[in-house]
């Protein structure tokens, strides 16, 4: 079996044009992950650019509410740019510097990813350019504009579904066209190895602070830590530091869009099976045939119809338990955490939120659960608006 | 019985992809026959995918094109099934890995020997993933078709020297498509392929006009050519029998000349 498997899952299956680029990434990643400089200007990035280490709230509010569970906010919406994707976009842009590339190109849905890395490239002085699906260019034109003032250059994919997984096909084929100078900031934990490896290394940096946070304010560890998934990069950065201490529930949520049995969800766990599919094996949503079934949620940044290999090995495992969450389910918790908390979530992490709400009330008081507050929603708020029929007008 | 390699038998080998169901299996059928007959020497024949990441628009529409409408791999394996008998030159399927996979690679595989396939190439198959396939492929008496590209460097011998049937050389970066210049030395590739291995070497990806079919037959044992016929498939669509046999004729000659 080739390199970067998680169980049967992972590995490299990507056109022979791309071999070296990603065994040369390896290879720097390889150096500089135990590298003392490269690992310090990544903890300065992290605490004076992002705004790391994020806070670890408690919502006693919502935990009166809910009356159950003691529950827990981890604060990855007050990282700079919004989201957990920044931890990410800056150890990435970090490694393509130190590999002498000058340019960054990454795919984007919500457009959390794409700001992330516009706003490191800006940074570091790169060039970049970002691909996102025209439908989602169109639910989410804020961040199209965000990206723009960053000095990135947004193509809008018109290919296929238009969504996440046709902006990872072009990123790809752009990669293919142009290596030498270019690197592929990979926005989840996915694609062929050591991407999902690479990606899941710099979000863990949520666990590892959760994990310090809640000894420090509890004294001990939580009973379950609970995470959106679409490709699955917030949530194997919050699951991380807990895979080995069995007795924390690790919860993955992933989007049911207008339910887990009609054709129009993203619920990968659920409805996939294994396949082979953007340079991994894994669980996609597809037919008898293997053509990967188009997918909707009302979340753009879990409309995706695959999951992370890691993911797909801690299910087969039994590790962390996957459940899907609709459309109505996650906006009824983005608007719940809005008002009970003053906190408005991002859509995608409303997705985690909705399933504590049900949760959280079915469990005794000393119990602990952290919700991975993956991003911030002010993004969502025009969706949002659509979805209960308010029209906005700018 | 017919062989990859018969396509390589004293001449240069003119290899012509075309998407099975673009834009329906009838007239794919009837393409099959007129590549045959125009003097192709072996045909690739595309399974179309989803989500096919190393094409460019071309190949990607015309897959479009023929899942919309209504081609599946069974419906394929039917076809070839069917006119097999008739056609004395080498076929291979080129398809994505899921394709495969999806099917039951078992499953998938076993059908092709059935129905006289004699290879596949898998582009999203490199060399350390192979045995995904190669235990399959080799139970079926199938070749699976290694590719090399400009990057390969250093991974062109180990390649070479495991590689079945022929060597598919991708001429330039980047995906599938029509390219006015190739600037990759393939002379350069072929010769390190060559070094280590007596695999016939076909260059593929941007080759359209016969001046460049010249230029590369003279550096190599065959070339392949897709996104230049699918073009006119796209532009013709049922009409597009007599128009690809023009053309094809036009580079046949160059190749067998």
């Amino acid at each position: 079996m080739s390199k970067g498997r998680f169980g049967i899952h992972g590995g490299q299956y990507i056109p022979e044009t791309l071999m070296n680029a990603v065994s040369d990434l390896e290879k720097a990643y390889e150096y500089y992950k135990n590298d003392e400089q490269f690992n310090r200007e990544l903890t300065a990035l992290y605490n004076e650019y992002a705004g790391r280490p994020s806070l670890l709230y408690y919502a006693e509010k919502m935990t009166k509410d809910l009356g159950g569970a003691k529950i827990y906010l981890k604060r990855e919406d007050l990282n700079h740019t919004g989201s957990h994707k920044v931890n990410n976009a800056l150890g990435q842009a970090l490694l393509a510097k130190k590999m002498g590339k000058t340019r960054l190109i990454a795919e984007t849905g919500a457009g959390q990813h794409g700001v992330a890395t516009a706003t490191v490239a800006a940074l570091m002085g790169m060039e970049c350019e970002i691909f996102m699906g025209k439908t989602d260019t169109e639910r989410q034109a804020l961040n199209v504009y965000r990206m723009e003032l960053l000095g990135a250059k947004v193509h809008p994919v018109t290919s296929g579904t238009m969504t996440l997984k046709d902006a990872v096909n072009e990123t790809f084929r752009e990669w293919v066209s142009r290596i030498d100078d270019t690197h592929y900031v990979l926005g989840s934990v996915m694609g062929p190895h050591p991407f999902p490896t690479i990606v899941r290394d710099f979000q863990a940096v949520i666990s590892r602070e959760i994990k310090a946070q809640i000894l420090e304010k509890e004294g001990r560890l939580p009973d379950a830590v609970i995470a959106c998934v679409g490709g699955g990069s917030n949530a194997i950065g919050a699951f991380y530091h807990f895979i080995e201490d069995k007795d924390v529930r690790l919860i993955g949520c992933e989007a049911a869009g207008r339910g887990v049995d009609t054709p129009e969800n993203a619920a990968t766990m659920a409805n996939g099976r294994l396949g082979i599919f953007h340079g991994m094996k894994s669980y996609f949503c597809q037919d008898e045939f293997g053509q990967i079934a188009p997918v909707y949620s009302i979340s753009a940044g879990l409309d995706y119809p695959g999951i992370g290999p890691e993911h797909a090995n801690l299910k087969d495992i039994g590790r962390a338990e996957y459940v899907p969450v609709t459309d109505e389910e996650a906006v009824n918790a983005f608007e719940y955490l809005s008002r009970t908390e003053g906190i408005i979530p991002a859509i995608e992490s409303s997705h985690a939120v909705a399933h504590a709400l049900k949760m959280a009330p079915t469990l005794p008081k000393d119990k602990i659960v952290v919700i991975n507050i993956s991003g911030r929603g002010d993004k969502d708020v025009a969706a949002i608006a659509r979805y209960r029929g308010v029209d906005l007008h700018d | 019985m017919i062989k990859i390699k018969d396509a390589f038998d004293n001449k240069k080998a003119f290899i012509a992809f075309i998407t099975a169901g673009d834009p329906d299996l009838e007239t794919t059928e009837k393409l099959i026959y007129e590549l045959v007959d125009k003097g192709v020497d072996l045909i690739e024949i595309g399974i179309p995918f989803s989500d096919p990441i190393a094409e460019g628009t071309v190949i990607q529409e015309a897959d479009i094109r023929a899942l919309a409408s209504g081609t599946t791999t069974d419906k394929i394996f039917d076809l070839v099934g069917k006119i097999r008998p008739n056609v004395s030159i080498p076929l291979v399927f080129m398809t994505y890995c899921n394709v495969i996979f999806g099917y039951g690679t078992e499953k998938f595989t076993a059908r092709c020997e059935e129905i006289g396939i004699n290879g596949l190439i898998v582009p999203d198959v490199p060399f350390e993933e192979k045995e995904e396939l190669r235990p399959f492929c080799q139970k079926h008496g199938l070749e699976l078709i290694s590719l090399v590209a400009p990057t390969s460097d250093d991974r062109i011998a180990k390649i070479a020297k495991n590689a079945e049937g022929f060597l598919y050389v991708v001429s330039s970066l980047g995906v599938t498509g029509v390219r006015s210049e190739i600037k990759t030395d393939i002379g350069e590739i072929v010769k390190s392929a060559k070094a280590v291995s007596d695999i016939p070497c076909a260059v593929g990806f941007g080759i359209s006009t016969p001046e460049q079919a010249e230029k590369m037959c003279a550096q190599a044992d065959g070339i392949i050519i897709g996104s230049a016929i699918v073009r006119i498939i796209a532009k013709y669509g049922r009409d597009s029998v007599a128009p690809v046999g023009e053309y094809v004729k036009s580079i046949a000659e160059v190749c067998h000349q």
